[in-house]
């Protein structure tokens, strides 16, 4: 087995286990419903995750994302009470901002040769005073078209609702692993996660590459945003502080080596879920307060992180002996 | 000593522009009252709230010089005042209080310092995993609520005044001028500085890299607790959810306004505090300016990528030969620059 | 000819790297380039693939001048290059490291089964069974070597040059790498080949280009070339009629009495094989063998830089802790490493508080050294030295690397420690300052009593300041010469090899 996969297989095994443990516990988890809240609670924490699994892949890291998830949700708001414009046009202006966002990050890292922590620690304070900007506030969203989808939704048998959002984070945690895992683009960045130096012997175009990653996870941030102003109906530019913490989180307890060059975003939605596995546990338990969720998930952190040290001084004594 | 001088003149400089700034739009920022025993006025003011961001950076500081970083430090502030406020509100008295605070802070950075140098895990990810359980850990000991108590003697660190000074004004700046003899006035500051430039050689040459790592942490723990007294203090109650949230990145952000390379090595502590009296300055100056709050995250950002252009590695050099020949002066991150030119 | 080389010349700040060479390979010829450290081999393989702007000189391929900006467009140009490490990405596949780029595409998707097909294709013809959906990683190197050759092959396919492809396969890996270079070079390319084993280098090469000190020495067919004069071109004789004086004083008779430290049974897995070895006060002990024969590894592992797994020390106070190299220097040892830029100076630090280092770290951190007690160590070994630097604040990395040097020495001198360990002391070195090191040896030894390990690819040096000599092959060591057996034809003839070793050789 090799370094790559195992990380991968104890997070499906652990989530396994710890629905095994819930549904022994409460057999109303076994539910479709419960299944369908898991992917709707959690769809923008999903989309963001996807975005930043390939930023991390590539051996960075992007701060800035619970920030932008705030201004989009801002940004909507206002240009939908302020403006005539339809929600799908002022969506289309979002992501192109956000993108745009993503790769002036990526092109400064590359740029000016800096740690993505602090370029992205920049983009973080830029996007959430730009959401104060444009109001300091909650802004309601009051539009037709939002209550449609926010009631879009597939019934599935039991009775559990796949919505919409639900569905929007399955399909980009998908389109993820495409591009991830199958395009010229997705190797690049498990290249320079392996080693800059090396990747940029072998042909990887790095600028290109870097601006690329950030634009995409700017990207994945504005849908992010998208989907959990839909989930709210509202906005508020002190909304999503510490998100991408959360984001960060859920990518390394989905198997994500946080060094780079390792993982897989399927991975990433295991992690989301198991995320939020813990808090459907605390809801149903009732008695549980909501800090063990901090707590339980810092543990599967330092455990994660563990591991794949623990397997990354293996592989290297291992490969000493054979030599 | 001159030397020191002219290390922090562009960090002394930016704090007087940004008083002279704000004092333009406000004028009576510099102005300092006597009042009921207590100087009074914004300059105090600032002094008093950028007590936890300084404190942090004095910590801050020193682990960045070895070439780390530690995000956990606000939730090392929340534990901390998290264990003062129970320690106090059960009844145990001030000393305890503050020794179960301190005790909890030494802890947290033990634990930083040995994920980091025992176990060699990335210092970002190592104090990562404190950063995101550390806060559950403190509403774990305020039971999810704001821990209020009335003990006045606690209160004191965060509202008291001696010889009419806001005592967390002073508590930084006894911290700051501990720290700095410390690291100064020992061999400390070199070895520290050795590390972060090239721990392989450093080790090489005797220094014992585990143990200093370790100790920086802890030293980063234990200024962590004093700011999470203080913010408790303040507002004589722990609140885990709030307590020192983001200041990490403030401190963070001190550390790199005053000039200290984030590659480690060269470190000026009592540039860092200007640093954080800088950001605490603009703070409160925008607050008083009538602008609206959000400018501040703002500039902010402006600082941050101003100083990353200063000591990019691609473009310090330029930048530094073309300032060189304009006015002959030191530039921050010349180390930075040194170390492309090779 | 495929490719020519004519007077190619490149100057780093302070050294001439590479002076006026020459260098030929014909097509369907293993060319083997061969040189110590710092002899130019790797200089001239970057400014051939671009990596570096040469100063001047020309490129032929072909016949047509070419003038490569970067590797990318010397593997384009046909040039293709496989390092020693940082080859590949063990983190992908194999089949992704062989067709990176070149990817079979299909709707912006790569085609795994096409993708698969071309990796097995181009791996066909090598002899390797791999399942190309596998990590690199984790497969062994000499796997990863094969893999990183094909690739270059499929991307350039004229030229083929292998940095030190074998330094870290064992016997069989290193035929089977060999096999594949035979088929290369059959096929008709160029191979260009560096090592530091000479039996690999007369197992495969065709012909041998010697560098040292950034000039070519000598270009020769491998059949007509003897051993000996194959080292002696390597490490050269320019020392002789510096130091013809050092060499004739006696050396002391070796009282085993009087051997102050005793090793016995040190070794490390991989580092190098256990040996014995017992040092006299005042005692020069000089250490000689190629590159990668084990003399870095054998400074390591008694510094406690990587420490034994086996064996112990002894001092006559009783049994020494060498587990690192705090334990090592508190039993009053030093050791000014090869690589001084990686492992010995701290660059950003003054000369002063280069200098001061070990001491400090010694004394413990709550003792400073005071700071006229640091000025006065400074200008002390500033002067006695002759570090050439405008004042003792200046950063340590803005000397020139001799200066570096003796930074690190001054370092260790200044402990006064018992036994210094010298790693490659004179590299680098300008001549003057070169024989004043070796005299600073002879003070420090013959006057205070400190001894000495002297490791030096020079064998004139070691001739002139050893008391004894050691020679390392192989990761282990396998002669010792004392008093008048020290010559350098004699040493030179144990490097080379076991059967034509001197006579009075003693097997650790």
């Amino acid at each position: 087995m090799s370094a790559r996969t195992l990380p991968l297989i104890a997070t499906i095994v652990i989530f396994l286990l710890a629905y095994l443990v819930c549904y022994l516990q409460f057999p109303a988890m076994l539910s479709t419903r419960v299944i369908g809240n898991l992917l709707t609670d959690n769809a923008y924490l999903g989309i963001v995750a996807v975005g930043m699994t390939i930023v991390i892949l590539s051996g960075g890291i992007d701060l800035s994302v619970g920030s932008v998830i705030a201004f989009a949700g801002v940004f909507i708001a206002v240009m939908l009470r302020d403006t005539g414009l339809h929600p799908v046009a002022v969506f289309a202006a979002l992501l192109a901002i956000t993108t745009a966002f993503g790769a002036a990050m990526g092109g400064l890292i590359h740029v000016l040769a800096m740690p993505p922590f602090i370029v992205t620690l920049a983009g973080m304070f830029l996007a959430r005073g730009a959401g104060y900007m444009l109001s300091v506030d909650s802004v309601p969203i009051d539009e037709p078209f939002y209550d449609f989808l926010k009631d879009a939704y597939y019934l599935m048998p039991g009775k559990g609702r796949l919505t919409l959002i639900g569905i929007v984070m399955l399909l980009s945690v998908a389109a993820g692993m495409v591009i991830a895992h199958r395009t010229r683009f997705g190797t690049s960045v498990f290249a320079l996660g392996g080693g800059v130096q090396t990747a940029r012997l072998m042909g990887v175009n790095v600028g290109r590459t870097t601006v690329l990653i950030y634009a995409f996870s700017g990207f994945m941030a504005g849908l992010s945003g998208i989907v959990f102003s839909i989930y709210t109906a509202s906005s508020y530019p002190l909304a999503m502080v510490g998100t991408e913490l959360n984001a960060i989180a859920a990518v390394v307890i989905g198997g994500t080596i946080l060094t780079g060059g390792a993982g897989y975003v399927f991975g990433t939605l295991i992690g989301v879920l198991t995320m939020g596995l813990i808090q459907t546990y605390i809801v149903f338990d009732g008695s549980l307060s909501s800090w063990w969720t901090k707590i339980v998930i810092g543990m599967l952190l330092l455990l994660f992180i563990l591991l794949q040290k623990g397997l990354l001084r293996l592989d290297i004594r291992r490969r000493a002996g054979a030599a | 000593m001159p030397q020191v001088f002219r290390r922090i003149l562009p960090q002394v400089l930016t704090l007087l522009a940004v008083i002279l700034l704000v004092s333009l739009v406000f004028p009576g920022f510099v102005q300092i009252d006597f009042e009921r025993g207590r100087l009074v006025g914004p300059i105090i003011d600032v002094l008093k709230r950028g007590a936890p961001v300084a404190l942090l950076a004095v910590g801050m500081t020193l682990v960045i010089a070895t070439r780390g970083i530690d995000l956990s430090v606000g939730a090392t502030m929340a534990i901390s005042g998290a264990c003062a406020a129970w320690a106090i509100s059960s009844g145990y008295g001030l000393i305890p209080a503050l020794a179960a605070a301190i005790a909890a802070g030494i802890l947290s950075g033990l634990w930083n310092g040995t994920l980091v140098a025992v176990f060699g895990i990335q210092p970002i990810v190592a104090t990562l995993i404190l950063m995101t359980a550390g806060r559950g850990l403190a509403q774990l000991i305020t039971e999810g609520r704001i821990l209020t108590f009335s003990h006045d003697g606690l209160a004191f660190f965060g509202s008291g005044t001696i010889l009419g000074l806001p005592v967390p004004a002073l508590i930084w700046c006894v911290a700051a001028v501990l720290f700095a003899l410390l690291v100064r006035r020992t061999a400390l500051g070199l070895l520290i500085e050795a590390i972060g430039i090239n721990r392989r050689a450093s080790t090489i040459a005797g220094i014992n890299s585990r143990v200093l790592l370790v100790a920086v942490y802890v030293a980063s723990g234990f200024c962590a607790a004093w700011a999470g007294i203080i913010a408790t203090a303040d507002i004589r109650g722990a609140d885990a959810n709030n307590s020192g949230l983001w200041l990490e990145l403030d401190a963070i952000l001190a550390v790199v306004i005053g000039g200290n390379s984030l590659m480690g090595g060269r470190f000026s502590i009592a540039a860092s505090v200007l640093g954080a009296l800088i950001i605490q300055t603009i703070d409160t100056g925008i607050l008083l300016a009538g602008f609206p709050s959000e400018f501040n995250l703002v500039i902010k950002a402006t600082l941050v990528i101003v100083i990353l252009v200063l000591q990019s590695p691609n473009l310090a050099p330029h930048l530094a030969r073309a300032l060189r020949i304009s006015r002959g002066a030191p530039l921050v991150g010349s180390s930075a620059a040194r170390e492309a030119g090779e | 000819m495929l490719l020519t080389i004519r007077s190619l010349t490149k100057t780093f700040p302070g050294t001439l790297a590479l002076d006026a060479v020459d260098f030929d390979l014909a097509a369907g010829e293993a060319h083997a380039l061969l040189g110590e450290n710092g002899a130019g081999k790797s200089t001239l393989i970057k400014c051939l693939t671009g990596a570096y702007a040469r100063d001047s000189g020309n490129l032929h391929l072909d016949g047509a001048p070419i003038s490569p900006a970067s590797t990318l467009e010397a593997q384009e140009l046909g040039i293709g290059t496989v390092y020693q490490e940082v080859n590949l990405l063990p983190n992908l596949t194999v089949a992704e490291n062989l067709t990176f780029g070149r990817q079979p595409v299909r709707f912006g998707m790569i085609g795994q089964r096409a993708m698969r097909r071309q990796a097995e294709e181009l791996l066909s013809g090598y002899g390797l069974d791999v399942d190309v959906r596998r990590d690199l990683g984790s497969y062994s190197v000499a796997v990863q070597q094969i893999v990183a050759i094909a690739r270059a092959v499929a991307l350039s396919g004229k030229v083929l040059i292998l940095d030190e492809p074998t330094a870290s396969l064992d016997a069989r890996e290193t035929e089977m790498l060999f096999d594949v270079m035979r088929k290369l070079r059959d096929r008709g390319l160029g191979v260009v080949f560096i090592s530091h084993f000479l039996d690999q280098v007369y197992e495969i090469a065709d012909r041998v280009t010697v560098l040292r000190n950034g000039k070519r020495i000598v270009t020769e067919e491998t059949a007509g070339l003897d051993r000996l004069r194959l080292i002696e071109h390597m490490l050269g004789r320019e020392l002789e009629a510096q130091t013809a004086e050092g060499a004739q004083q006696p050396a002391e008779p070796a009282d085993p009495s009087a051997r102050e430290l005793h090793f016995e049974g040190i070794g490390r897995r991989g580092k190098i094989e256990p040996f014995d070895l017992s040092v006299g006060r005042g005692e020069v002990v000089g250490l000689a063998g190629l590159l990668g024969s084990g003399r870095t590894e054998t400074a390591e592992v008694l510094f406690g830089v990587h420490p034994a797994q086996v064996g112990t020390a002894r001092a006559p106070e009783g049994a020494l802790d060498l587990s690192s190299p705090r334990a090592a220097i508190a039993a009053g040892f030093g050791f000014a490493p090869e690589d001084r830029k990686t492992d010995g100076i701290v660059a950003d630090l003054s000369v002063r508080e280069n200098i001061a280092l070990a001491l400090q770290a010694r004394r413990g951190w709550s003792r400073p050294l005071p700071r006229a007690e640091q000025n006065r160590l400074a200008d002390e070994y500033i002067r006695r030295l002759d570090i050439r630097t405008s004042d003792a604040e200046k950063a340590v990395g803005d000397l020139s690397g001799g200066n570096q040097q003796k930074v690190v020495l001054a370092r260790w001198l200044a402990m006064n420690p018992r036994f210094l360990i010298l790693d490659e002391p004179t590299r680098g070195i300008d001549v003057g300052a070169h024989a004043e090191i070796l005299r600073l040896i002879e003070e420090v030894t013959r006057r205070d009593g400190m001894s000495v390990l002297v490791i030096s690819s020079e064998l004139e040096e070691l001739v002139a300041v050893a008391d004894r000599v050691i020679v390392v092959r192989d990761r282990s060591h396998v002669a010792e010469f004392t008093g008048a057996d020290i010559a350098p034809d004699r040493i030179m003839r144990a490097i080379a090899a076991p059967d034509v070793a001197a006579p009075d050789e003693e097997a650790a």
